[in-house]
């Protein structure tokens, strides 16, 4: 297919580069420099999408960030991207792209059925019907509106592009590189000012490209260009285009992205596909200059109406006509520009031109070059539903409440400018507190928060003129501050068209008896008429207009429509614009990706991952791991074919029976060492800890300050002044700090010192009748002995010649030491025990089997301590020393705490002995009660007994003292099971504690 | 200048832990274990720095702003 609606020898794309692509499923060519959006309509296709709620055909609004609705679905190199604005695509060969917002295709959208139904789709619509009937919500409407609505599909691959990150600092960032932040930023690194230069267009020079004026004798663009290679050769100034400030933040750090490689068919190798730039800027200019205002009038979402703006920039930078037969809907003197940019080139365009009888130099020229200019005149209503045809046009009165006779004229493409909104985004961000300025109709920035400038068009500046000159001096003045140069820059010589005053008028009345959508908000298809009935309901202030209208929400953040949806609540309300304010502008100020921001974090990188010094023995022996905080453990050795369920049942018996073997090396281990080391025990756990002997070891339990349980371990004094304390893995981080906060801030007195010794010394447990004998092979020297190393006993020895620590503690239940070695030994001692352990039958066991034997002999985890129980409730309340005052004991006495029916474990044994209990399900008396079911309490843990050879869980449960021999049920919505089971106690293994002691 | 993800933030540090074994009232309890007041404007506040040289701190900040007025050592007085 030709390109139609490309000029020859116009615009700055690379007309010696074709490249084809492909959309909806149709080929195309373009050229080298185009947009997606250039692209297509160079080719003459304006129907890109559907709009999100009446589903109207959509065509191209903007030229750039402006662009409100012409976001599609690319494919790119494998992979899919939604929310893509087509007109801030660039084109490269072999690319891809899919309208949105329809179903089945955006020809024939079996949602446009919405428009004809839209008196059914008012303002606050979704919260009036859909919420009701709730069921409805999930099965019906909201499916249909998921397909229906959405701005693409996110792809459900892994995304396996590369995002960078990347911290920076500068004395001066400057957004936007039109004239204001050209000029600032070759002002400020003249002074020798380090500045980045941010633009977010591949080009840079923002409207220097596409307005017909002389800088310094050279064209606007030579200028820029000028300056551009300058700023490059200099090592203070960082230039970079394609990338957007989208976030303002405190401290002035502003976010940037980065689209390094969006524009190439695939992203080259070691190059990431973004870069995410978090900067820390002395000072920010910001010079992201204004947008085009749409004036509001019937069916003005139709494809071919759009900015005067963008269509001259298609012109002038993409050589592209977006019409043949163009009609300029205008109140001030910009529509004028378009025009004769479009009789330059051979394209006779009508203007309409809202005022009454204007008089500039730029109109003269209009009328010089012969372009017919109907004033008092204004577009009422667009025609035609795919693409625009014809116009209906009127005369209007002064006042401009009054129509005249209804004409219709032809046109392809209605080009319409209602005066410039300047970008103050970043500003507001900042903190800025905005002002409403009369003569623009716009707000600008006012008291400044941060370190921010706002320059140019950004200022409400829109002379060019006047723009440099506060721009030079501002780039001179804020980088003199910084490094004390003064460097002078003689001002260029300036020329440019002086304008007249545009017209306060943004809204086409209605014509009598006629309803066309006049559209606001064209991202969200807000149309005049559903503020009114906002309005109408109740809703006064803007922000409450704007979430029950959806006005200016989304990824437009209301660029083209906030200022108009101001006017409309203001003349409603019968107020001024600045008493009705402005919503808040929230960063990012354009989409950015999810990968962007989350970097290289992502996979294993998320987080580290720790491995014990005998992990490489582990993966050996095919064990499956299991993530357990931030370390891996296996979970499970895995024999042959076995199942998870099978293997931990294996390991399991195998302890009880014989000998096992555990990596416990992730137990958090804290070194206490001091003279007051004891009395920071006591205060510390609820038991006394000032009389315990050296060379043994005290179960602890520790509570925060509002009585609830934060760990349990055990602690062994090693001498006289030295502890050696263990936490729970997952808390071991937690304690630490913990410690150090008592030890810091509220005994600063206790002469003890603290420190983290977890990745010091590797651990394994050996657990199981034959345990001991394997000890004593292990240490053939000490007497293993239950006098020589009775239960809770502590030595140091020598394993073949490694210094080693043996505890005599259990966890399992059983008769059980945990050896500690230094980490670069763990390896050796591991393999001694698996080798020495041989004839003892010996196996590793890993987490699962853990859980199974510390489950049925009653030992609590994480999953009792969950961070809402109390001693009472784990049965630790023996553990509570009444004589002496620790950390939480206050609170203890709360009423709730020492309730009669205060919850309790126990254990839960189902009635046939054989269905599983799935943990999290809940305990009710009676299984057919009507819902919602008294909850009694819920499963904590569940296991498959090895030594009774049925299920057993844990439960926590209300009144659990007296509920041991109870039927009940456990339920389980979630897996449909209701199980009757019976309450036991919650020690199902040796609850008399004897063979941890034999 | 540290980055801020090196820090944990550690709450009120203007509340006074009871002393042991103190009788203390159930109102006075809750005060020290619930009761903060969610200030928007300056806070003094604790912060360990977690990742780095473990201590805790005291910061003077802005709770509105994120602003950052002074620093001071665990033993240190706050002025």
């Amino acid at each position: 297919m030709s390109q139609n609606f490309r000029l020859e020898n116009v615009g700055f794309i690379n007309r010696d580069k074709k490249l084809s692509f492909k959309f909806n499923g149709k080929k195309y060519f373009g050229y080298e420099g185009d947009t997606l959006a250039s692209a297509l309509l160079a080719n003459g296709v304006h129907l890109v999408g559907r709009s999100f709620k009446y589903h109207r055909p959509r065509g191209f609004f903007g030229a750039g960030v402006d662009e409100p609705y012409a976001v599609v679905q690319l494919y790119r190199n494998n992979e899919t991207e939604p929310n893509v604005k087509a007109t801030e695509q660039e084109l490269f060969e072999g690319l891809e792209a899919k309208s949105v917002n329809c179903w089945p295709s955006v020809n024939f959208d079996i949602g446009a059925i919405n428009n004809f139904l839209k008196i059914f789709l008012p303002a606050g619509f979704y919260y009036k019907t859909f919420m009701w009937p709730k069921s409805f919500w999930y099965r019906i409407y909201e499916p249909f509106i998921r397909k229906a609505a959405g701005l693409g599909v996110v792809s459900t691959k892994h995304d396996k592009e590369r995002y960078e990150h990347k911290y920076e600092y500068c004395d001066l960032l400057i957004a936007g590189s039109g004239p204001s932040g050209l000029a600032s930023a070759y002002a400020a690194a003249k002074n020798g000012a380090s500045v980045i230069l941010a633009e977010d267009k591949p080009r840079f020079g923002g409207t220097l490209l596409t307005s017909d004026v002389n800088i310094g004798n050279q064209s606007g663009e030579d200028w820029a260009n000028s300056i551009i290679s300058e700023l490059k050769e200099m090592p203070n100034v960082t230039v970079k285009n394609r990338s957007q400030v989208f976030g303002y933040y405190d401290h002035n750090m502003l976010v940037m992205s980065e689209k390094v490689s969006d524009h190439l068919p695939k992203t080259k190798k070691y190059h990431p596909k973004q870069r995410l730039w978090y900067i820390r800027a002395k000072e920010v200019l910001i010079s992201s200059g204004s947008i085009e205002r749409p004036i509001v009038f019937g069916n003005n979402d139709t494809p071919g109406v759009m900015l005067s703006s963008a269509a001259k920039e298609y012109l002038k930078v993409y050589g592209v006509l977006v019409g043949k037969n163009p009609l300029v809907f205008t109140n001030n003197d910009s529509g004028y520009e378009t025009a004769i940019e479009f009789k330059k080139n051979g394209i006779n365009a009508i203007v309409l031109d809202s005022r009454v009888n204007p008089q500039s130099e730029i109109i003269d020229e209009a009328i010089n070059l012969g372009i017919k200019i109907k004033f008092s005149y204004v577009v009422v209503a667009a025609q035609g539903y795919k693409k625009v045809n014809s116009a209906d046009i009127s005369k209007i009165s002064d006042d401009k409440k009054q129509l005249g006779t209804i004409e219709n004229i032809k046109c392809d493409c209605i080009c319409v400018s209602g005066f410039w909104t300047p970008t103050i985004h970043l500003a507001s961000q900042s903190g800025n507190k905005t002002q409403f300025k009369e003569e623009i109709d716009a707000f600008v920035p006012g008291v400044t928060k941060q370190n921010e400038t706002t320059l140019g068009a950004a200022n409400g500046v829109f002379t060019l003129e006047e723009t440099l000159k506060s721009s030079f001096s501002a780039g001179q003045d804020l980088s003199k501050k910084i490094t004390n140069n003064d460097n002078k820059i003689s001002f260029p010589n300036v020329v440019e068209k002086k304008s007249s005053q545009h017209d306060k008028f943004w809204c086409v009345p209605l014509p009598k008896g006629k309803s066309y959508k006049r559209f606001l908000d064209f991202q969200n298809d807000v149309a005049v008429s559903d503020i009114e009935i906002a309005l109408k309901e109740g809703y006064r202030s803007i922000e409450h207009v704007k979430r029950y209208t959806t006005l200016g929400m989304a990824t437009d953040q209301g660029k083209t429509s906030n200022l108009n949806g101001l006017q409309l609540v203001s003349d409603i309300e019968n107020k001024v614009v600045p008493s009705v304010g402005h919503t808040t502008f929230r960063p990012p100020y354009t989409p950015i990706s999810i990968g962007a921001i989350v970097g290289r974090e992502v996979g294993k990188h998320s987080k580290p991952t720790r491995k014990s010094p005998m992990h490489s023995w582990h993966e050996k022996h095919n064990a499956v791991f299991v993530d357990a905080g931030v370390w891996l453990r296996p979970r499970y050795y895995k024999n042959g074919n076995e199942t998870l369920f099978e293997a931990s049942k294996r390991e399991a018996k195998n302890v009880r029976t014989n000998v096992g073997v555990c990596d416990v090396t992730t137990l958090g281990k804290i070194d206490i060492k001091g003279p007051d080391a004891a009395e920071l025990l006591n205060r510390v756990y609820t038991n006394a800890w000032l009389k315990l002997p050296v060379g043994k070891a005290r179960y602890g339990v520790m509570l925060r300050e509002d009585g609830i349980v934060m760990d349990d371990g055990t602690t062994t004094r090693i001498s006289e002044n030295h502890y050696h304390m263990t936490t729970t893995t997952a808390q071991a981080a937690n304690v630490l700090s913990h410690l150090e906060y008592y030890l810091q801030l509220v005994w600063p007195e206790l002469n003890v010192n603290v420190v983290s010794t977890t990745e010091q010394w590797a651990g394994a447990a050996i657990a199981g009748p034959k345990s001991r004998k394997l000890l004593q092979k292990l240490f053939p020297d000490i007497d293993v002995s239950n006098e020589g190393l009775p239960f809770m006993g502590y030595m140091k020895s020598d394993l073949f010649g490694a210094k080693a620590r043996i505890f005599r503690i259990s966890f399992s239940g059983e008769l059980a030491y945990e050896i500690n070695v230094e980490s670069d030994n763990g390896n050796f001692m591991w393999e001694k025990i698996i080798e020495m352990g041989e004839e003892f039958k010996i196996q590793p066991y890993g987490t699962e089997a853990l859980s199974t034997l510390r489950i049925e002999m009653g030992h609590v985890a994480g999953s009792e301590l969950d961070g809402r129980t109390i001693p009472y409730d784990t049965s630790l309340e023996g553990l509570v020393s009444k004589k002496k005052d620790f950390i939480g004991k206050r609170s203890l006495e709360r009423k709730a705490f020492t309730a009669n029916d205060r919850q309790k474990i126990v254990g839960v044994v189902p009635l046939d002995k054989k269905t599983s209990i799935p943990e999290g399900s809940h305990l009710v008396k009676d299984a057919q009660a009507q819902l919602p079911n008294k909850k009694l309490g819920h499963i904590s843990a569940s296991c498959w007994s090895v030594e009774h050879d049925n299920p057993f869980s844990l439960a926590i449960l209300k009144d659990g003292k007296n509920m041991i021999g109870e039927k009940l049920f456990v339920m389980s919505p979630l897996k449909n099971k209701i199980i009757p089971v019976e309450i036991v106690s919650s020690h199902y293994v040796d609850p008399k504690g004897e063979r941890v002691r034999s | 200048m540290r980055s801020q993800n090196e820090f944990s933030y550690g709450g009120d540090a203007s509340v006074k832990r009871p002393e042991l074994n103190q009788e203390i009232s159930d109102q006075d309890w809750d005060n020290f274990v619930y009761n903060r007041k969610s200030l928007r404007g300056k806070h003094l506040e604790l912060w360990q720095h977690i990742s780095g040289c473990r201590q805790w701190i005291k910061v003077e900040r802005d709770t509105g702003t994120h602003e950052i007025f002074n620093t001071y050592k665990a033993d240190e007085a706050s002025s």
